[in-house]
């Protein structure tokens, strides 16, 4: 059998090893389109706030990994897939037939229209490359506009802060994270930056970006504009499906793919930030987190290999840590018709709690500043373990959910 | 043959001798809050529940890391964080549905039961007998594998 995989990031390297177990005999080839190692996109910040060196983002340490497994990495991008000929066109003009494919080509930043994203000193945080360019402006008392206070807008605002820059956040949202925060959860996450020192903007829009002197000037739609040396560009991620245009790959937001990770066309599979699979919480959606991307790299690897493996659906969930306050969400926090909610809030400790029901089953939760045994939030979703009684007892005290879970499936 | 702690809760007084023996062991300090093993008070019943990790097999924590610091101990079978890779993103603390990894701020790294390199402190530390570590065979883990089997996104092959 002859594997191709298309993209390196963790969906990618995932497959390639799960098919090298799973078929000792098969070719794999794995093709990345930036010029490093395998590497965590993830391990970015931490780069930026020199906690690791560039070798401690890599995906894998080993030196030898791949070619000890006889994995093919080859620095190159796909140009075209056809999925009657079963083959990849290259950008460097080569072709590579597969017997299986997986598309594994992630997301990459969306750049809002806004005029002056193209100058010098505006950068996304997104690859290593990103993170040289940022890392040679965000000197200490700099000046930097973060653009976008989404989930990986907040994550990047520690390591900014860390590297004792003056910043400022805009966002277009009323609310800091709107994907994964409420207005209560974020408004405490807002004066928790203000606390540390940061100017945040919400419900602004950045209007335009203009070079003045040595630097930039980022104007807003409300307010003065504000000087900067260094704009990071955090305004959200997109599936990166352009190049199968023409391939008879079915796509919405992301390849969509069923239980398999199988696309519409027989053979081609998609795993991580590209694709758009079976949601836990229902229907289908693209959920670009990292556990996600290693259970769809796992099991279209699997199914490519010819051992049927089903997939249960991903479970949208984060957690995040913004200047030292941490925050978890997962699944439906945004709750059901007809469901019920429990909330605990400690204003003045950045504390705060929210459970959403579904009749007796906990189906989605928020939380700012706890993070003792959290992942039990996950199993009690997932699981659809009925709460009984405990529900009662959840709904007075949130906090007690560890013990519901002790109560109801361990204990 | 693999040994894996098996506790009893209905032998456990709550004397919370195995956290400050874990914490120590660990972290150098006595301090339950820093321990890998945490007994659970149930109040209104008279009732303690010691929990850590199983070890189990479908590792979502080590899966979950984006810069492999989750590797599998050979010797004990234990799923060991390496201090000096983690970067403290903390994405094993919500994959983990047992919710036995948890971050340890004052380290920035997460911490979870490593099985003491097969000689695990609290089993040791435990006067009544309510954490003994045997013969994985013994331990009768059926509940939380039936746990983990319900909450696996689909991992394993159906053939």
């Amino acid at each position: 059998m002859k594997y191709v995989i298309a993209g390196a990031g963790p969906a990618g390297v995932i497959a390639a090893e799960t098919l090298r177990k799973a078929d000792p005999e098969g070719s794999v080839l794995m093709i990345g389109d930036e010029p490093e190692p395998p590497y965590a996109r993830m391990a970015i910040p931490y780069l930026l706030a020199g906690d690791i060196g560039e070798k401690g983002t890599y995906l894998r340490k080993s030196k030898n990994h791949y070619k000890d497994l006889r994995i093919d990495y080859l620095q190159d991008r796909v140009k075209k897939v056809s999925a009657k000929q079963r083959e990849i066109v290259l950008d460097g003009g080569g072709r590579r037939a597969f017997d299986a494919l997986l598309i594994a080509t992630g997301a990459t930043p969306i750049k809002p229209r806004v005029p002056g994203l193209d100058l010098p000193g505006v950068h996304h945080c997104w690859t290593l490359a990103d993170a040289r360019a940022i890392a040679k402006r965000a000197k200490k008392g700099a000046d930097v506009v973060l653009m976008g206070a989404g989930f990986i807008g907040c994550i990047i605002l520690e390591s900014l802060l860390s590297r004792g820059v003056t910043l400022t956040v805009v966002e277009m949202a009323e609310r800091m994270v709107p994907r994964m925060m409420n207005d209560k959860a974020a408004a405490m996450l807002k004066r928790w930056c203000a606390a540390k020192g940061v100017a945040v903007k919400t419900g602004t829009k950045v209007t335009k970006i203009e070079k003045s002197g040595r630097g930039l000037t980022v104007h807003l739609d409300r307010g003065k504009p504000v000087a900067a040396s260094l704009v990071v560009v955090a305004a959200g991620v997109k599936s990166n499906v352009g190049f199968l245009d023409g391939s008879g790959v079915k796509v919405k937001q992301g390849v969509v793919v069923d239980d398999r990770l199988q696309s519409s066309a027989p053979g081609i599979f998609a795993a991580g930030d590209v694709a758009e699979g079976p949601d836990f919480s229902g229907g289908w959606s693209v959920h670009a987190i990292q556990p996600t991307a290693a259970d769809h790299g796992r099991i279209a690897a699997l199914n490519m290999a010819g051992h049927p493996a089903r997939y249960k659906g991903s479970l949208a969930m984060n957690v995040l840590d913004t200047a030292g306050l941490i925050s978890a969400s997962f699944g439906r926090w945004d709750g059901v018709k007809g469901g019920d909610f429990a909330e605990a809030a400690d204003k003045a400790a950045y504390r705060y709690i929210r459970l959403a029901f579904d009749g007796d089953r906990l189906i989605g939760a928020l939380a700012l500043g706890l993070t003792d045994h959290v992942g039990v939030i996950r199993g009690l979703i997932q699981t659809g373990v009925a709460l009984g009684d405990w529900k009662q007892k959840l709904m007075s005290d949130p906090h007690r959910v560890m013990d519901a879970y002790l109560a109801r499936a361990y204990a | 043959m693999q040994k894996s702690l098996l506790i009893d809760p209905g032998k456990c007084t709550g004397c919370l001798q195995c956290e400050l023996a874990c914490s120590y062991d660990n972290e150098g300090v006595f301090n339950p809050a820093k321990s890998r093993i945490k007994v659970f008070n149930f109040h209104d019943q008279g009732r303690f529940v010691p929990y850590t990790c199983t070890q189990c097999d479908e590792a979502w924590c080590l899966h979950a890391c984006p810069v492999e610091a989750i590797t599998v101990d050979r010797a004990s079978g234990a799923k060991v964080v390496a201090d000096d890779i983690c970067v403290g993103c903390k994405v094993c603390t919500i994959a983990c549905p047992f919710g036995t990894v948890n971050y340890n701020q004052s380290t920035g790294k997460v911490m979870k039961c490593d099985l003491c390199g097969g000689d695990p402190e609290c089993a040791k530390a435990c006067p009544t007998g309510a954490i003994t570590y045997v013969d994985a065979d013994w331990t009768g883990l059926e509940r939380m594998r039936t746990w983990a089997a319900k909450t696996d996104a689909g991992q394993r092959a159906t053939a």
